[in-house]
């Protein structure tokens, strides 16, 4: 009996459950080890002017301290699969235009030098305005980020199928939407982990790194090193804390401390800190989609049209732009659409560099088209769900080239649409809907039909090429995976592949797909996952992406071990004196098919192989070991008309949920949630069902909570996880699970990918449900509370006795720290004047300041240490005076920056003579970006008003002046000064 | 992320620890649960020379109930209170502590360390606030008892000075016919609140606090309306903390939850008042 397709317990989880991962971070450090820790830019668009290292060099225990000129002495720039002036390297150079983009190395004894060190290191940078916004950067307008590119926007092409002109012209009806799709990431538990050593006899950089592919990248790093491959020894540990495409991203850190390695002399490990994960490692794009759906009257889609613009952060990072092309064969979804029109953009902002994520393309495609179908549907007065099944790709015509040219292999999905229905419960959720509303409640039902693309087409990324340039390039194609199967003189098999698993069950499912070709027991299987460059088998399409273990990978491991099935067989024929032919591998024996007793174990035809090679026939070959490659027939570069098979397996799936939204809180309750599958043939269900509830939860988090925000001066708002809100597992609704298996005629086992589909259907059926509860459109995500309250639009009660200030609080950006308040001196106008700009005297209003002192006319330096309670850190502020009207008013601006990061502010201060004293007025914007901003947002505000607040309470002498070291207390007596 | 140097001192006694306190006065800190301090320190948003560990000592680790106060000690933990069998004395407290970050932080995490902290969105410096409680402060100088409406003075700020540490704090046990409520909204349970309400009836009116939104928790006390003149009351409330907006919630929210929190923890309190 076939063990593929049993829900086996995993191989894996003895040691992990016992702790005896080997991780990364697990593995021995080599003698001599330094630990690195990068010092990150704290603000997103900049100049260095200057990088002085001298004092974090001197600092006892530091190996070495290296800079982007040193980094663009010892590399070339990265790739990337557009040819563009836009040079990028490890680390910053000249310039920054992201906060957490890494500018510096520190190599030290230990990790806690080197963060000492860091805090040693100035860098002086000179601002530049900042783009966040994707559309905006598009504007003529914007500040440029890559003056060499000419523009924001790098890359941009239209594509034309059918008659799209026609189709709209001649429609019954057209809808249309614009959406914006959020920054957010996977965000693994385990963070980024490098151990870099250089071997400078043999020119070669070793490096082992929990990297998980594309091995395309290998090249990238090579290149940017400046060595041939094979002196790039790429090493990948045997357990991994959870990649989800993140990993990809480790790839410029292998390239950085490679040459930290070959500065220091010294073997160098870094692992990643939380806060670098999430504001420096990667994400998700962020994409802007207006999108265009023509019906017929009967609700039939003859046309879409979308207009996708596509945010990749401040670098185009191999493989970007690659996630806008990975959908592109089914940007016409799971629905038979003959006319399609794309035009794809795609743009750089002063945000971290995107990269592979989970769902990879998918999310921000089916949150367009299943929103606008949600719309065509209420446009048309039907039932969503009834849209869906009148547009979808029928079973019989299967396989089914789409219109932009994807060869949906297998499937029937109006029939999973309609299994789904049924055995989920549709119409008991509609009571249950019918019920809530009939109460007055909030309840909403909400769908999503998607086409799961896995084993992504090497040559797909060529389709942002125009079929001249792809003709000149040379065709790129396939998906090749490998596998290799040795059989062991004690009739035991090892499996080695280059997927690079990240938690999967990989060494599961292989040991049963490689059992049942040998026809043994699983147990006698051993699969190996970790992975060496200088020895293993392996090629550019290696690595643990695309969803394409099951398909592919696992595929090429059952052809691996067929070949050595068919050699047992040959060398067990003529012992069994049987033609080869009748010869079968069972329950561990070679034995006779017509006489199942006729029967050798199969350790006993190994160790022939193994102890007698002269005595196995010659047709049976020497040596029992074989590796497969499998390429991906299917897998044909674009055609010139620019339709390409972007995959080669594809999924279905169909998601239905009912919610309830509660007005109190704009809280989202997942009241049920169906999601049915048709992936082909399931290798290891129990495993399908984990992918699914993965997925799910990344889904789930994308709809309702996740995003990597920023604030318009680019500033990094999400650096911990209390601001970066991934769901807890008691977030998490029990699912209705719904397996279809159609096997894929195209992928050797039959298997498609699972494990990325409910990143997809998920995010953007609960929007419909959202959408379908609160009775309005949802054009973005995440549906954080505060913003269904928005969506809800409930006409907010005056202000019962709104303040009066005498001035009016700075409107800011929407997000700077404004305030304003008031303080009474007892003291006259002019005096106050005269001790505003006295330096002494402003020297101790300010709480911590260590020192003031006058640069220029009207213009101060200040060193203080300011903060709110424990959480203190020290700046160096340069403000200017402006606007001086003695002694009724002024203005001051300026900026400060420290280790904690930096502030840029203004404010505005008014004097008015007031009986018993002066009136104190003021008011102020400050914006703050850096370290603090990443994991403080919270509470800057309240941390901003409380030490302005203070100078001011000096001021009026309700609070006692601090009397700095240093500083001569000359106080007015009404200040707290000796008479 | 990995903290900048400090030694540890770890104290057998009190005494001992207030010996170290009146060393190195402000570049010491106490280190009790060290939930939250231990993520400052290894942000390098707070780098304390000294750390002084109470955690062990056992004259702090005492829950008792005496006249008419509930005194826990300083290295009692948020969950040891939780599941201390008088708790039923102050309601208010078992509705809180369930909400005071996870159940794996409330292992560790302390009660007084969360009042020492005084972090706007804390629930236990709210229901301290608004139960009229307590903080016992000691220093080398002697013993001295400070109201919660003195003790916190701004966002993570307290009347503590640099020579003083928490040794107690002391929540009143409930009042005979008084009831309260809780209530709190975050982006995810166990986050730190938006907005937390917690509301204390009895015949003369209900008393509400409200964390999250100034910087430190706003204690109300309102007669008894009808529903019209509580939505006014409330509506007033919200705009007078004058709430700001961060990365979680614009002030409007925050405004809005403080309406319909109040509104909620106010009816569920009256109910429970009702039914006795």
């Amino acid at each position: 009996m076939s063990v593929v397709g049993q829900s086996l317990e995993r191989v894996e989880d003895l040691s992990l459950l016992r702790g005896d991962g080997r991780f990364a971070d697990d593995l021995a450090e080599p003698p001599g080890c330094v630990h690195a820790a990068f010092l990150r830019a704290p603000v997103a668009h900049a100049v260095i002017e200057s990088i002085d290292t001298s004092r974090a060099s001197a600092l006892a225990g530091v190996a070495a301290v290296i800079t982007g000129q040193d980094i663009q002495a010892e590399t070339r720039p990265f790739l990337s699969g557009v040819k563009v002036d836009a040079p990028q390297f490890a680390l910053a150079v000249d310039r920054v235009r992201y906060v957490g983009e890494p500018v510096a190395i520190v190599v030290a004894e230990d990790r806690y030098k080197a963060e000492d060190a860091l805090d040693l290191i100035e860098v002086r940078y000179r601002t530049l305005p900042v783009v966040v916004d994707p559309e905006e950067a598009a504007g003529v307008a914007a500040p440029i980020l890559h003056e060499g590119a000419g523009g924001n926007v790098l890359h941009e092409r239209l594509f034309r199928y059918g008659e799209p002109e026609a189709a709209f012209s001649n429609a019954a009806h057209v809808v249309e939407t614009t959406v914006r799709y959020p920054r957010n990431s996977c965000t693994p538990i385990e963070t980024f982990a490098v151990l870099a050593e250089h071997r400078p006899g043999e020119g070669a950089f070793e490096v082992t790194a929990n990297f998980q592919g594309p091995y395309t990248l290998h090249t990238v790093m090579a290149r940017a090193l400046n060595v041939p491959g094979n002196r790039l020894r790429l090493k990948t540990p045997p357990d991994s804390g959870g990649s989800f495409g993140v990993k990809q991203a480790v790839f410029p850190y292998v390239v950085a401390l490679s040459v930290a390695a070959k500065l220091s002399g010294r073997p160098v490990k870094w692992v990643e800190d939380r806060l670098e994960h999430l504001a420096g490692a990667t994400s998700a794009t962020n994409r802007v989609t207006t999108i265009r759906a023509a019906l017929d009257g009967d609700g039939r889609i003859t046309a879409l049209d979308y207009d996708q613009l596509e945010d990749c952060g401040a670098y185009l990072r191999a493989p970007e732009p690659a996630t806008i092309y990975r959908m592109h064969g089914n940007m016409t979804g799971a629905y038979a659409v003959p006319n399609l029109a794309i035009r794809n953009r795609v743009v750089v902002t002063n945000k971290t560099p995107t990269g592979l994520m989970r769902g990879f393309g998918g999310p921000q495609v089916y949150f367009a088209l299943e929103r606008v179908v949600d719309l065509a549907a209420g446009k048309l007065g039907l039932d969503p769900m009834e849209v869906r099944r009148r547009n979808l790709v029928p079973g019989s015509a299967m396989p089914f080239t789409t219109t932009p040219g994807a060869i949906l292999d297998s499937g029937d999905y109006p029939a999973t649409m309609a299994r789904a229905e049924r055995e989920g419960g549709l119409e008991e959720l509609k009571r249950r809907r019918d019920a809530a509303r009939a109460e007055g409640r909030l309840y909403g039902i909400g769908c999503a039909a998607v086409v799961e693309p896995s084993i992504s087409n090497m040559g797909y990324i060529t389709t942002l090429l125009t079929p001249q340039q792809r003709e000149r390039a040379g065709a790129k194609n396939g998906a090749l995976a490998t596998a290799t199967v040795s059989f062991d003189p004690s009739g035991a098999a090892v499996v080695n592949v280059s997927s690079v698993p990240q938690g999967q069950g990989h060494r599961t499912v292989l040991a049963q797909v490689v059992a049942d070709e040998l026809g043994i027991d699983p147990k006698d299987v051993a699969a190996a996952t970790d992975h060496d460059t200088l020895k293993d088998p392996w090629s550019i399409a290696s690595g643990n992406y695309s969803s394409r273990f099951a398909g592919a990978v696992a595929g090429a491991a059952a052809l691996a071990a067929r070949r050595i099935a068919g050699r047992l067989k040959a060398i067990a024929a003529p012992d069994l004196n049987v033609p080869v032919e009748d010869v079968e591998l069972s329950g561990g024996f070679a034995r006779s098919t017509l006489n199942p007793d006729n029967a050798i174990p199969l350790a006993r035809v190994a160790a022939k192989a193994h102890w007698s090679p002269l005595s196995i026939p010659e047709e049976a070959g020497a040596g029992l070991r074989e590796t497969a490659f499998w390429a991906g027939p299917e897998l044909r570069e674009p055609d010139p008309a620019d339709r390409v098979n972007s995959s080669g397996a594809y999924g279905f799936i169909f998601d239905y949920c009912g919610v309830e939204v509660d007005p109190l809180d704009g809280s989202v309750r997942i009241d049920k949630y169906v999601t049915a599958h048709d992936a082909g043939r399931l290798l290891n269900p129990a495993l399908a069902d984990g992918q699914i509830r993965g997925g799910f939860a990344h889904g789930l988090g994308a709809a309702l909570l996740e995003e990597l925000s920023y604030a318009p001066d680019g500033s990094f708002q999400a650096g911990t996880f209390a601001d970066y809100c991934a769901p807890y597992a008691t977030d998490m609704p029990e699912l209705v699970i719904l397996h279809d298996q159609s096997p894929s005629p195209f992928t050797p086992t039959g298997a498609k990918g699972l494990g990325e589909g409910n990143c997809m259907s998920t995010p953007v059926c609960i929007a419909n449900a959202v959408a379908d509860a609160i009775g309005k459109p949802v054009e973005t995500l995440p549906l954080t509370r505060p913003r269904i309250l928005e969506l809800l639009g409930e006409e907010e009660p005056a202000d019962p006795s709104p303040p009066r200030p005498s001035l009016e609080t700075p409107s800011g950006e929407g997000h700077a720290l404004v305030g304003n308040g008031s303080a009474t001196a007892p003291a006259a106008p002019e005096e106050v004047w005269a001790t505003l700009l006295d330096l002494d005297h402003l020297a101790a209003l300010v709480p911590g300041c260590h020192s003031l002192d006058l640069v220029g006319e009207n213009h101060y330096r200040m060193d203080a240490t300011l903060g709110a309670g424990p959480v203190k850190g020290r700046f160096t502020a340069d403000v200017a005076l402006s606007d001086l009207d003695p002694p009724r008013a002024l203005r001051l601006s300026g900026s400060a920056s420290g280790p904690l990061g930096t502030a840029t502010g203004s404010g505005e201060i008014r004097l008015t003579g007031v009986e018993g004293g002066t009136r104190v007025d003021y008011a102020y914007s400050v914006l703050i970006s850096g370290k603090v901003a990443a994991v403080g947002g919270r509470l800057l505000d309240g941390a901003a008003r409380g030490v302005i607040g203070i100078v001011f309470k000096r001021l009026a002498g309700a609070a006692k002046p601090e009397i700095a070291p240093g500083l001569r207390a000359r106080l007015p007596r009404w200040l707290g000064g000796r008479p | 992320m990995k903290p900048a140097g400090f030694d540890l001192a770890c104290p057998d006694t009190v005494a001992e620890a207030l010996e170290v306190l009146t060393e190195h006065g402000g570049d010491a800190r106490i280190l009790a649960g060290g939930q939250s301090l231990a993520a400052m320190l290894n942000m390098r948003l707070a780098t304390p020379k000294v750390l002084v560990d109470i955690s062990g000592l056992g004259e702090l680790s005492s829950i008792a109930e005496a006249r008419g106060m509930i005194e826990v000690g300083a290295a009692v933990t948020q969950d040891q209170l939780l599941r201390w069998p008088g708790l039923p004395a102050q309601p208010l407290l078992a509705q809180v502590l369930p909400w005071v970050g996870h159940y794996q932080t409330r292992q560790r995490g302390t009660v007084c360390g969360s009042l020492a902290h005084g972090d706007p969105s804390s629930e236990l410096p709210l229901a301290l606030a608004l139960l009229g409680g307590e903080v016992v402060l000691a220093s080398r100088r002697g013993r001295r008892t400070v109201t919660a409406a003195a003790f916190q003075t701004g966002m993570m700020q307290t009347a503590m000075a640099e020579d003083e540490m928490i040794v107690a704090a002391r929540f009143p046990v409930a009042g005979k016919g008084a009831a309260s409520a809780f209530a709190e909204v975050g982006p995810r349970r166990g986050d730190f609140a938006i907005v937390a309400i917690a509301a204390v009836a009895d015949d003369s009116g209900v008393t509400l606090g409200i964390g999250g939104v100034a910087d430190t928790p706003a204690v109300r006390h309102l007669q008894w309306l009808n529903d019209e003149g509580l939505a006014d009351a409330l509506n007033a409330i919200a705009w007078d903390l004058r709430a700001g907006s961060d990365v979680h919630a614009s002030a409007q929210y925050r405004r809005t939850l403080v309406r319909n929190l109040g509104a909620k923890v106010i009816r569920e309190a009256r109910d429970a008042l009702s039914q006795g």
